[in-house]
């Protein structure tokens, strides 16, 4: 089951629209795709970024994997809980394990993302 | 019995396939001298006729000839026990360690590498090595470009032009801006290195001892860059590192070098060793792997590849590097020298370099228009500028049985005269004696 209020997008992530602000993270399918993450390099702060760019790289012991933006803006705000325990995606993958924060350029972009039950029927057929 | 099982129609049809008329068209792109007159490959002789022929051209190479020849690789001594360790069949025949329950080892001596190059240069990270000191100096540019986010880099111009060749080649397709600033008094140019320094720049490459062999403490050049955002590089001289302060006690950034000189004999090409070694905040952004100790689920030390995550065979066009192998066997070399010299045989060797370098500079002083490069310390090579055109006195020393030197017109039009002459552990006082005397003869009879 994934939240009903996210949105998702093909590569795993999930985005939290509040107003013209987004949270992101990954999915819990991904978090256990990966296993145990080792490490999360997290993108600037400020910086202005567009949809589908590569924004963060999340290390798991089998693998380095990039974290695309699902929408172009601004990254106002990194989830700092992360530098010292990355593990935390692994364990809350939609709560306490968010990556970061972006200021919504373009709400029209928002309609590319899938729903809930769009994202499961997705993750299902892999 | 050919190993190639293809018939001329199955040949055919590949170059077919692939649209080249001819197996000849595949080297098209290779200039017509340096490929060999014809692929027509003698019939097989016997092991006894090959071993013979192979002694015959062997001994076309002189032998014990007394070498002063430097420039980045250096003729030190090698303890027997070198080779009698790195010969043992399980590290000589083991392949790359990706197992680390088949290969406790393996991993364990590559671990013992990397504590020993932290220590030589005082650096907290090392990769588990390199292919050799000029592609080690490559990856630091592309690494310091990759943490800075910035594409220009600004070299010193007492950089091995070799190691600047190469960076050259290397970075032939990207978009990198260069900028070369020759030495001054034979040392860096603080003014201006200081005038290049921007926002642009990723780093400074600087090397030490430089190529002219003189020793210099980068610490100012380092506090400047860094205030301006600029990484730091710098290339070693391993052996230099027993006397000369340390890469860390500067505050580089990033520590690379040729670690040949650290138990690996002299020969063309290689194979060589190439080290970096880096700040622990960057270590996510270095190339290669790092062997980390851990402990297994029983409780018991063990050996691991940590980082290998960021490697081509996972990250594909994303790794940290594409030069993704690790040089094991002449890291052992490496490591096993290193433990058998220990601190104080590190000083001790470089003490002596350092003597017997300044002997000899003062034995070439007294010959009469022979002038020594004193406007710069040096460590174990220096620059001498001769009354005779340096190209013909080496080839005629070579005849009495001495290499003098590396002839500085090679790479610097405005040194013709002048030649490099690099003096180890090795060179006894008679050996030195020989030379200035055999050199006196051939510039002044």
């Amino acid at each position: 089951m994934v939240p009903e209020n996210l949105k998702y997008t093909k590569e795993h992530e999930w985005v939290k629209i509040e107003g013209n602000e987004a949270v992101v993270g990954i999915t819990d399918h991904a978090q256990s795709e990966l296993g145990d993450i080792t490490f999360v390099e997290l993108p600037g702060s400020g910086k202005e970024i567009n949809q589908g760019d590569s924004i963060a790289t999340v290390e798991s012991v089998k693998a380095a994997s990039d974290i695309y933006a699902p929408l172009s803006g601004k990254i106002i705000g990194v989830n700092e809980l992360l530098e010292g325990k990355p593990e935390t995606i692994n364990q809350d993958p939609f709560g306490d394990g968010w990556i970061c924060k972006i200021e919504i350029k373009d709400p029209q972009e928002t309609e590319n993302l899938l729903d809930a039950s769009a994202y499961e029927e997705y993750s299902k057929e892999l | 019995m050919s190993y190639v099982p293809n018939c001329d129609q199955d040949k055919k049809e590949m170059l077919k396939t692939i649209g080249v008329k001819s197996i000849e068209d595949l080297f098209k792109c290779i200039p017509q001298e340096l490929r060999p007159r014809s692929f027509d490959i003698p019939e097989g002789r016997s092991e006894f006729e090959v071993e013979k022929y192979f002694k015959k051209l062997a001994q076309k190479n002189p032998s014990n000839v007394i070498t002063f020849v430097g420039g980045g690789f250096y003729d030190h001594y090698i303890p027997a026990v070198v080779d009698a360790i790195v010969a043992k069949p399980e590290f000589y025949t083991a392949y790359t360690p990706y197992q680390p329950e088949v290969s406790q080892g393996t991993l364990q001596a590559a671990y013992e590498y990397q504590s020993c190059i932290t220590r030589l240069t005082g650096m907290e990270a090392s990769n588990a090595s390199l292919y050799d000191g000029g592609t080690a100096l490559y990856e630091a540019a592309m690494m310091a470009i990759r943490i800075t986010g910035r594409n220009k880099i600004i070299m010193d111009g007492g950089v091995s032009p070799i190691y600047r060749k190469m960076m050259y080649s290397y970075t032939s397709n990207l978009s990198i801006e260069f900028v070369e600033i020759p030495v001054t008094h034979g040392q860096s140019d603080r003014e201006t290195i200081e005038k290049y320094l921007d926002d642009k720049t990723a780093a400074i490459i600087l090397q030490n001892p430089n190529f002219f062999g003189v020793i210099d403490d980068h610490s100012d050049i380092v506090k400047t860059s860094h205030e301006k955002g600029v990484l730091v590089v710098q290339s070693v001289y391993p052996i230099s590192l027993g006397v000369l302060k340390t890469p860390n006690e500067m505050n580089v950034d990033i520590v690379t070098g040729e670690g040949q000189s650290l138990g690996i004999p002299l020969s063309f090409g290689g194979p060589y060793l190439g080290f970096i070694a880096t700040k622990k905040e960057f270590i996510r952004k270095m190339p290669g792997r790092i062997v980390g100790r851990t402990t297994d689920g029983n409780g018991r030390d063990g050996f691991v590849l940590t980082l290998q995550t960021r490697e081509q065979h996972i990250r594909r066009e994303k790794a940290t590097s594409n030069i993704c192998s690790n040089e094991a066997l002449c890291a052992l070399r490496a490591v096993v020298y290193m433990s058998i010299m220990g601190k104080d045989g590190f000083r001790k060797v470089a003490e002596l370099c350092m003597d017997k370098t300044e002997y000899t500079k003062k034995r070439l002083e007294e010959i009469k228009g022979v002038e020594v490069k004193r406007s710069s310390p040096t460590f174990n090579e220096f620059a001498v500028k001769l009354p005779k055109d340096p190209n013909e006195v080496i080839s005629r020393l070579i005849d009495k049985g001495i290499e003098a030197g590396f002839p500085l017109g090679r790479y610097y039009d405005d040194l013709k005269d002048y030649m490099l002459i690099a003096v180890t552990e090795k060179r006894t006082k008679q050996e030195i004696d020989i030379f200035i005397g055999s050199l006196e003869e051939v510039l002044w009879s």
